[in-house]
């Protein structure tokens, strides 16, 4: 059903009358008829931004391809690469994600076919897992040297060389300097 | 006149008392380096110029030499082996195939065995570049980039010319013009 001009004017004259009384009658309805439509708009917006079933957005594909790196374009990710290898790449994430594979499962396509310098992180099996416990290994050993070192500071009684004067030094010294003091008288 | 003595305390230090923690710690330093040293070596590594590495071939579909499906390097002693490294997303590449193919059909009578190697190529546009050039010689994927680590290679393409003895005459890097691979091959083939 159209409404059209007088019919229009008089339709938001009513709904904007009708919405002052209940303004002014009952202010908790006016928040529900306010935040009702702005739901809708949310959730209606929600139903649009999805993809119909099976393709794949670019947000997916770079979730995976940011993990990868091409062999030709040292150190730059597969999402940012600029080349037509790397496009080759993101094609064939695309397919296979829409084949239903798994961020995993691709990556280790990949790796097969080129090598595992594609991955972004060593895996975690066999001896790459070296790569990953080298840095716990250095912060473990850090930080046993570091509390030794303090242990050994703590058991130390001075820390600085102090020179430790004897009695008989003690002595000597002072008649030194009366022997000085009575030079001068 | 007497002199002040002075006592310094001192931590003992014996002759049995090593520094173990000192030990790991330079140990851990020059193992780093030499690891670091290690890579930088492999990286500016010069390409081989004299035995040619020996490597293993997995055939695309359809494609096989002397009716196998895969192949080493090692089967092709006794021939003369001009090895091309090229790739479907490569310009240049495209520059050399029809070249690569005619000399193929023109000298593989004569002992002269044509192999390419994909390099960072999928299987799907590979195929579709050896279909777009009616490439009939032996080609293969370079599974893991072995090969082309092997050969030390900068980029695509690179062709590299192996003789009877299984040498490396010579390593073009760019695509090959007609005049040269023409020469090389009929010296090759006369030596």
């Amino acid at each position: 059903v159209e409404i059209h001009g007088e019919e229009k004017g008089r339709f938001l004259f009513n709904l904007s009358a009708n919405l002052r009384a209940i303004l002014r009658e009952s202010p908790r309805h006016f928040l529900k008829l306010l935040i009702l439509p702005l739901a809708l708009l949310w959730f209606g917006g929600q139903a649009h931004a999805q993809q119909p079933v099976g393709a794949v957005t670019d947000n997916e594909v770079n979730e995976v391809a940011r993990d990868i790196y091409c062999p030709v374009c040292e150190n730059v990710p597969l999402d940012v690469c600029p080349t037509q290898a790397c496009s080759d790449w993101r094609a064939i994430i695309r397919q296979q994600l829409a084949e239903g594979q798994s961020k995993e499962e691709i990556i280790d396509y990949f790796a097969v076919r080129y090598g595992e310098q594609i991955r972004s992180a060593p895996p975690r099996y066999g001896i790459f897992w070296f790569f990953w416990l080298i840095p716990v290994l250095g912060v473990g050993l850090a930080a046993i040297f570091f509390g030794r070192y303090v242990w050994q500071l703590q058991k130390r009684p001075s820390t600085n060389r102090q020179p430790v004067v004897t009695a008989v030094a003690k002595e000597d010294y002072l008649a030194q300097i009366e022997e000085e003091l009575g030079k001068k008288k | 006149m007497s002199e002040i003595t002075h006592q310094e305390k001192v931590m003992p230090r014996g002759r049995g008392n090593i520094r173990w923690d000192a030990i790991l710690i330079w140990g851990g330093v020059f193992a780093l380096l030499a690891i670091l040293g290690w890579g930088l070596l492999q990286t500016f590594n010069s390409p081989p110029t004299d035995v040619a590495p020996g490597f293993e071939m997995r055939f695309y579909d359809g494609y096989h030499w002397d009716e196998k499906a895969v192949a080493h390097l090692d089967d092709m002693q006794g021939q003369i082996v001009v090895l091309n490294f090229w790739a479907s997303w490569c310009v240049e590449c495209r520059l050399e195939a029809d070249l690569l193919e005619q000399a193929w059909r023109d000298y593989r009578d004569q002992g002269v065995v044509f192999v390419g190697i994909a390099y960072v190529d999928t299987e799907q546009h590979a195929n579709q570049y050896l279909e777009e050039f009616g490439i009939t010689y032996p080609n293969a994927p370079d599974l893991r980039i072995a090969i082309s680590r092997q050969y030390k290679i900068t980029g695509v393409p690179e062709t590299f010319f192996i003789d009877r003895d299984g040498r490396i005459v010579r390593h073009i890097i760019g695509p090959v013009q007609p005049a040269v691979l023409t020469s090389l091959l009929n010296s090759m083939l006369a030596n």
